[in-house]
Formats: C-alpha cells, sequence, structure tokens
C-alpha cells in the first residue's frame, strides 16, 4: 500500500512498488490521460508534473515517490481544458492523432511555468517529446501562443 | 472509467460559413438508387449518411478510420456543405462494420489507406447528404402543401420563399425520415461551396486535450483481464514450449495461454503484472528457417537482383538501352533504402470479448472491415455475429491498414477465446511493436541515363529491385507475379504517373523478398521511388551543367499541373536568387496519390557533418481542397515523417531478428529538427487528389539536393545518419 497525491487528492494504491507511476495512474487510478508510448523515458508521452517537473512517468517507479510530492496529471491541469496551452492548442488545431499531445501539453505547461517567454532555442532544449504525426510546428507555435496569452 | 461501444459518439462544435445554394445537374445516386440509403426504421436517421435530432443536431455518419489526418473532419465537411446543415450542429459518429455487412454494405467501403479517405467516397457521401437534405425539404413542403422546389435552406432552416415561412430540420426530422430517399439528386458545384473547402477547425480536438479521448489502450470494460505478449523473435520462428508454472504465482496472473503457433501471453488483472510475467516466462522457440540472416545477407540478396535478366517491366517508352548505349554520354548511380518501422505512438492493441455465440472488438485500425473479418476467422464465428467498435487511432501510416497486419487483432480474439466471457485487452509492449512490424520494404535502384552533346536526355534506365510488398502480405492481387504498386511514380499512367516525358524510358522490378513482412509505410514506394528519380535527374542535371529546375522543366511539357506546384515552390522559395549565406537549396515533385505536390529545402551543413533544414516550401494540387488548414497539418506533419526516416529512419536485421526495439535505437525527428514548413495549397479543380500522403515523397529529395547543393555530396544510401550526417 502506499499513499500518493495526485491532482490534489491523496490517495491510497495497493501496487508493487516497481510498478512505474504511470501504470498506476492508468490502471489503479483510471487516469488514461497519460499515455504508454515506450517505456524507457524516451518518447514523453507519459509526461506528467511531480511538484511541477514535467516527468517521465513511465519509467519512474511508485516507490520513488513520497507521498508528499505533488503529482498533477493531464486531468488535472486545469479544470475545464482552459489552460492556456489547452487553448493555444485548440486555437492551432495542433493534434492530429492526440496520442502524444497529452504528455506535449504537459511538457509545454510545464516549460511555460519555469519560463513564461521562451525562445524558440528554449523550446528546442526543453521539448523532446515525440509525435510521429509530425505536428512540431504546430506545437512551437501553440508554446509561444500560451505565452503570449499568460502575460 | 468505462466506456460504450459509441465511444465515437461526441459533441464538437466549432464556427462555420454560411451555406450555399444548390446548383448542378441531378445525377442518380452511385450507391445504386435511393433504396439503398434508406435508413433502418429509426426515427431520426434520415439516410445511412445523416441523422437528425428533434434537438437539431446532426449526426454525420463516417465509415473511414480517423487516425490524425483528418478524414473525420473533411468528410463531414462534405456531407454537412450538400445537407445545408449547421455546422455548429454537426456531430459524428461511426457506424460499425457488423451493421455495414448486415445493411448490406451501405456505407460502403471502411478502408483507409493510399490517401483514399476522401478522394474514394467523396461522391457517395455527398449524395447522403444531398439526398437527405432533399426529404428534409419535401417533408416541410408536404406540411406546408407547397412545392418542394419552392423551398430554400440554409444552416438547418427550411424557407417556402413565397410564403417567407420557415421550419427547421429537427422539426421535420421524423417526417424525413419516413420518405422514400430519392433515386437521383444534385451536387453542388466546389466553387459555391461554403463548408467544404474551408479552413475549419476538426472536430475531434477538444477532448484530446484533456485525457478524455480514448483510444484502444485506454478502454476499460466492465471484468476486464489484461494481456502481454511475446510473439515469435523472428519472422518464421515457431513457438515449441513454454513453462507457465515458472509465472502462474506471480501477482495477478490469472492464465498463460498459446496465441495461435507462434506466440504466448500472459492474462492478468493489470497489464503491468502481465508484463512482468510474461519476462519472466521461460519460452522455447523453433527458431525456422531465417536465424542466420544478417542485413549484410538480405543487401547482398537485393543487390543481386540490379543486374538480374528477368524483371517485370512496367514502363518502356521506345528502346532505353540501346538509346543510351549510343549516346556520347552515360551515366550511372546506384541508390538503396532500408527497412522502416511505422512507430505509431500507439503501441499495436485490441480488446476482445469472445462468447460461443458471438466476438467483439475494440480496436484501433484503418480498416473496420478487414478486422472484423480477421476477427470472425479467429473466432470460428460467422462475420455477422461479430463486430467490431472502432476507437480513434493513435497513428496509423499504414500498420493498423491491409487485413493480413491486423496480428494484433487475431491475437486478441485467440487469447479472449480462452477466456469465454471474459473481456480481455492485449497490449504489445513498444519492444513487441517495434520487431513485429509491417516494414516499409528494402528497395534498391540502378539509374541509368544517356545524354547527348547538348546534355540532353536520350533515354532513361531505371532497375528496381527489391521487396514486393503485395507479394509479402497482399498475393492475390500481384498481376501475373507483377507488383504494379512497386512503381509508384514512375508509372506510365493513373495515381502514380512519373511527372516527365523522356525520348525513351525503361522501368523494371527485380523481386526479391526477404524474410521480413512488408507493409504499406504512410507515402508507401513513392518515398523511395522519388528520392531516386528526382536526386538522379538532380545528377543529371549537374553534370549537364544546367540549372536543376530548368532541366526538370524541359522533360515536363506534357506535365502541366506538376509544372505548376514546381514553379510554385522555386518561385516562393526565391530559386535564382541568392540565398542567406551557407544556405542551400534543392528541389523535388511527383505526382502521387492523384495529387501534384513540389518541395524546394532550404539546407545548410557544416564541416563536420550537422545538418540544419531551415525551411521548405511546399505546394499541393489535390484537385479539390476540402480542408486546406488540415492539408497544411499533413504536409507539415509527413515533412516530420519522411526526413525522419532519410535521416535517421533504419531497422536491421542480425541473426533473423530486428535489432531496434525502442525509441533508443530507432530515433526520429524532434521538434528541434524541424525546419520551418510553409505549405501552398493549390487547388486547380477537377479532381480528387488525396493529402495524406504525396508531399512526404519530395521531402528527402529535395533536402538531399540541397544537401548536395551545399556539400558537393552525392549520398544515395540512406539513412544520412550512416554517412556522417546528423541533426544538431
Amino acid at each position: 500500500m502506499a499513499k500518493i497525491n495526485v491532482n490534489g487528492r491523496t490517495v491510497t494504491v495497493d501496487a508493487d512498488g516497481a510498478t512505474p507511476l504511470l501504470w498506476v495512474l492508468r490502471e489503479y487510478l483510471d487516469l488514461t490521460g497519460a499515455k504508454y508510448g515506450c517505456g524507457i523515458a524516451a518518447c514523453g508521452a507519459c509526461t506528467v508534473h511531480v511538484n511541477g517537473e514535467a516527468v517521465r512517468s513511465c519509467a519512474l517507479p511508485l516507490e520513488a515517490v513520497a507521498a508528499t510530492d505533488k503529482i498533477v496529471t493531464i486531468e488535472g491541469l486545469s479544470p475545464d481544458g482552459s489552460h492556456p496551452v489547452q487553448q493555444a492548442w485548440l486555437d492551432l488545431d495542433v493534434p492530429q492523432c492526440g496520442y502524444c499531445q497529452t504528455g506535449m501539453i504537459m511538457a509545454a505547461a510545464a516549460l511555460l511555468a519555469k519560463n513564461p517567454k521562451p525562445t524558440d532555442a528554449d523550446i528546442d532544449a526543453e521539448i523532446s517529446n515525440i509525435c510521429r504525426c509530425g505536428t512540431y510546428q504546430r506545437v512551437r507555435a501553440g508554446i509561444h501562443q500560451a505565452a503570449g496569452r499568460k502575460a | 472509467m468505462t466506456t460504450s461501444m459509441n465511444v465515437s459518439r461526441r459533441t464538437f462544435l466549432t464556427a462555420a460559413g454560411a451555406a450555399g445554394l444548390v446548383l448542378g445537374f441531378r445525377v442518380p445516386l452511385s450507391s445504386g438508387g435511393g433504396a439503398a440509403l434508406a435508413g433502418a426504421g429509426q426515427a431520426d436517421e434520415i439516410t445511412a449518411w445523416v441523422v437528425v435530432r428533434p434537438d437539431e443536431t446532426v449526426v454525420i455518419r463516417i465509415a473511414r478510420s480517423e487516425m490524425g489526418q483528418g478524414t473525420l473532419t473533411g468528410l463531414a465537411q462534405l456531407v454537412a456543405e450538400e445537407l445545408d446543415c449547421d455546422w455548429v450542429r454537426v456531430t459524428t459518429e461511426y457506424p460499425t462494420p457488423g451493421t455495414n455487412l448486415a445493411r448490406g454494405k451501405v456505407w460502403k467501403s471502411f478502408a483507409t489507406g493510399g490517401s483514399r479517405g476522401i478522394r474514394g467516397s467523396h461522391d457517395y457521401v455527398r449524395e447522403g447528404g444531398a439526398a437527405a437534405r432533399q426529404m428534409l425539404v419535401t417533408a416541410a413542403a408536404n406540411a406546408w402543401g407547397v412545392a418542394p422546389t419552392d423551398c430554400t435552406t440554409a444552416k438547418g432552416v427550411i424557407t417556402h420563399g413565397a410564403t417567407g415561412r420557415t421550419t427547421t430540420y429537427g422539426r421535420v426530422a421524423e417526417a424525413a425520415a419516413k420518405l422514400p430517399v430519392p433515386d437521383a439528386v444534385a451536387l453542388k458545384d466546389p466553387k459555391d461551396w461554403s463548408i467544404a473547402g474551408q479552413p475549419l477547425k476538426r472536430l475531434d480536438t477538444a477532448d484530446k486535450l484533456t485525457g478524455k479521448q480514448l483510444y484502444g489502450t485506454d478502454l476499460k470494460l466492465p471484468g476486464m483481464l489484461n494481456a502481454a505478449i511475446r510473439q515469435y523473435p523472428l519472422f518464421g520462428a515457431k513457438l515449441e514450449s513454454f513453462d507457465a508454472s515458472k509465472v502462474m504465482g506471480m501477482p495477478g496472473v490469472k492464465k498463460v495461454v498459446a496465441v495461435g503457433d507462434d506466440a504466448v501471453a500472459v492474462i492478468a488483472d493489470k497489464w503491468w503484472q502481465a508484463k512482468t510475467a510474461i519476462d519472466a516466462l521461460p519460452v522455447d522457440w523453433n527458431e525456422g528457417p531465417h536465424a542466420k540472416v544478417d542485413s549484410a545477407d538480405i543487401t547482398a540478396m537485393v543487390a543481386d537482383g540490379l543486374d538480374a535478366k528477368d524483371a517485370f517491366v512496367a514502363h518502356q517508352v521506345g528502346d532505353a538501352p540501346v538509346a543510351i548505349a549510343a549516346s556520347v554520354k552515360q551515366v550511372q548511380a546506384t541508390y538503396s533504402y532500408p527497412f522502416q518501422h511505422h512507430a505509431t505512438m500507439e503501441p499495436m492493441n485490441a480488446t476482445a470479448l469472445w462468447t460461443p455465440d458471438r466476438c467483439e472488438v475494440w480496436c484501433p485500425t484503418q480498416n473496420g472491415e478487414s478486422a472484423l473479418g480477421v476477427a470472425a476467422e479467429a473466432a470460428g464465428l460467422p462475420a455477422g455475429k461479430c463486430d467490431v467498435y472502432k476507437t480513434l487511432l493513435g497513428g496509423g501510416f499504414g500498420r493498423r491498414g491491409a487485413g493480413p497486419v491486423h496480428d494484433y487483432v487475431r491475437q486478441a480474439v485467440l487469447i479472449a477465446k480462452q477466456m469465454p466471457g471474459t473481456p480481455v485487452k492485449l497490449l504489445w509492449t513498444r519492444e513487441e511493436d517495434m520487431t513485429h512490424g509491417a516494414y516499409h520494404p528494402i528497395t534498391q535502384c540502378r539509374l541509368t541515363a544517356g545524354l547527348d552533346d547538348n546534355g540532353e536526355i536520350t533515354g532513361l534506365r531505371v532497375r528496381i529491385s527489391g521487396q514486393s510488398i503485395l507479394a509479402g502480405i497482399m498475393p492475390g492481387r500481384l498481376r501475373a507475379g507483377m507488383d504494379p504498386v512497386t512503381f509508384q511514380c514512375l508509372a506510365p499512367k493513373g495515381d502514380h504517373a512519373i511527372s516527365y516525358g523522356f525520348p525513351t524510358l525503361l522501368v523494371d522490378h527485380a523481386m526479391r523478398n526477404p524474410h521480413l513482412r512488408p507493409g504499406f509505410w504512410r507515402g508507401v514506394n513513392a518515398n523511395q521511388n522519388v528520392i531516386y528519380l528526382e536526386c538522379f535527374m538532380d545528377e543529371l542535371a549537374h553534370i549537364a551543367g544546367q540549372d536543376p529546375l530548368a532541366f526538370r522543366l524541359k522533360y515536363m511539357k506534357d506535365h502541366p499541373q506538376s509544372r505548376a506546384v514546381l514553379t510554385a515552390v522555386a518561385d516562393k522559395a526565391g530559386w535564382g536568387t541568392p540565398a542567406p549565406k551557407g544556405v542551400f537549396r534543392g528541389l523535388a515533385h511527383c505526382n502521387a496519390f492523384a495529387s501534384y505536390v513540389a518541395a524546394c529545402a532550404e539546407v545548410s551543413v557544416t564541416p563536420d557533418g550537422v545538418v540544419k533544414i531551415h525551411r521548405i516550401v511546399a505546394a499541393t494540387d489535390p484537385g479539390h481542397a476540402v480542408n486546406p488548414q488540415q492539408i497544411a497539418a499533413q504536409v507539415e506533419g509527413s515533412f516530420v515523417y519522411g526526413l525522419s526516416a532519410m535521416l535517421m529512419g533504419e531497422c536491421t536485421v542480425k541473426d533473423g531478428r530486428v535489432e531496434q526495439q525502442n525509441f533508443d535505437t530507432y530515433e526520429v525527428m524532434r521538434i528541434k529538427d524541424m525546419p520551418k514548413v510553409e505549405a501552398e495549397v493549390l487547388p486547380s479543380g477537377g479532381f480528387w487528389g488525396g493529402v495524406g500522403e504525396p508531399t512526404i515523397a519530395v521531402a528527402a529529395p529535395a533536402v538531399l539536393n540541397a544537401i548536395f547543393a551545399a556539400t558537393g555530396r552525392r549520398i544515395r544510401d540512406f539513412p544520412l545518419k550512416n554517412a556522417g550526417l546528423r541533426m544538431a
């Protein structure tokens, strides 16, 4: 039994300590917004926030998560899809298949929280999520638009 | 969170312009008469394509699969255009392939590939909308005792001109649904479109931003168990034995089952438990006939075909070998293209529920009907006792398309069959996914040209050697042994005709099929064939001492659409004017998937081999453009897919096995590698071309030609990482 804090609620999870956080979220808490893409922290589809940092949850075992760690998933990013990144994504029709986009949005939101006006170079350095549909051009535009909105 | 079979039924709102007038000629329904489109006794189904609810919601049925390419929105635009409904009231739903079967294939094909979603169905989906509009108008006119022809429609409102009376689609829907479907309808002239042809927002975005959108991997049915699978370690290997006792005591494990003769699965409460157990399961394999095959063997096998006497001839103009031999100059180059993996972001998965009487499958598929056929066969039941509920795809790119590559569906059913009455979700790991692909076929190409004193081409000989997709997965579609798909963009006519006219030409294929399963991979054989042709044309232009644009245009007199897109990108990119310092340009064009496309790339290369792609100007003439901003999105995305392949994409073989297992060894482009893409959509009207794939084929050769301009190096073997070139 482990206690973790997800989207502002403390929950008890009866999962083996080696279970990656991604699978705790998906299979024990029914939070399926974070996706399985690679299992080795290479693609970013599973990105969530842990204490405000973008973290690839597929490679983070449950036993490495403290009860005091604040985990936020895409379901908790905003109550109604109103986060500036989500709004910019809607305005620019960013997603294609959409499978990677929840992770992409979480990565972008974490970047903007730390760096409200990222340059293209900042984006290149900080956003390494894979999108096989190739939405990168609109992702970049979306980050800039969200940055403008926040200002 | 649970789901129902209506996972695709959602309401999305977006803005739209006003609807236009109905013009044009009345034509018989291509479905063969109105009765074929008649409702199934549902009170709100006007035609098979259109449901109108009393609250004015319009549900448009979409038979093709949405996998990111935007076909759901584009097809809805076409139906809504003819229906004259209010776009903000439009929602969509997938009919199931089982219902299609039961209703005499009223929705026709479910196949979603070859960039055919819209170009293959625009006529009959528009008719479905137009017929529904006519029925709604007739219902209103009947109630008013007036002639339908005296009524007009706009945004779901019917108006009788003489009296000014109005009503709405929702109010007359029930009466309209009882009317016969007309046998002939008039379709609008595309120049009068106001919903189709507009850069409308996609209908399927909102839930993709919040995590609400359910993909196949996200499904959770009541009582569902989860399965992880270990498949044949190499193509041709068979399951010999496994020791279930070693894992039966592990947490959550319910059962260990053989899956056909070449895989084994663990069924557990949670997928992570199943995956942990399958990793620990001792399995013995009969490795089959290919366990000693390495990449070098396959390369040699394919190279052998370059000089082979026997080959399938697809395109012959005059006697090219003789003309080339008689020329003052002969030029020859050999190119090669590797195996590549689709690497959809969502790994293969399917959920199945089997009982002795019925089998149901929930899965991402590019072809619901193929999936149904595969499911029924695996279930041992007639198709009429099965159904498939499609989820949105986390990427398709061809991997989830043709019938034989529905291996994940077959496996899910075979597993569920061993747990009767319990739904089981099968999810492949990324490693299983990458090593059990339907790979981009491996080929080599030897091009030989003759040039005369003036540097004019006297003849071109194109010998392709290598793998046939059809031979690998659809041998029934071979024509006297020949695979016509091999010749995309080199064919004499059709959707993939060569965009040049040469005095003599010979294109042929020496088929060499290694043991890896091939598949249709976004862009298919256009990918390598356009590299081969357009890079070689660039080589010839330089050898002839001529400008690569002017050189190409000389051979494009009979290809006006290709000329138009090529000159468009050249003009927009500033061809013939100086590029920024250190930046070099390259061109490519082709006719693929019935569209005409071109690209001009701007590239710089540092002395130590770091490639930067600054900008690509692209042009697409798809005939009719249903949603220009989504076409632009497809162009942008296709470049990422195509350039990832050219720069990094390669599956190699060792001991018969695919060596790459995950994104750490199968690298793809990331945002830092993304060039600025300027996508020009230039619809010239009069035909319907695809947009999901064509431009993928011009990205790589345009960049390669720019790299040659930058470095003087002609790279003919891919990916570029093997040539010492890399992204920053």
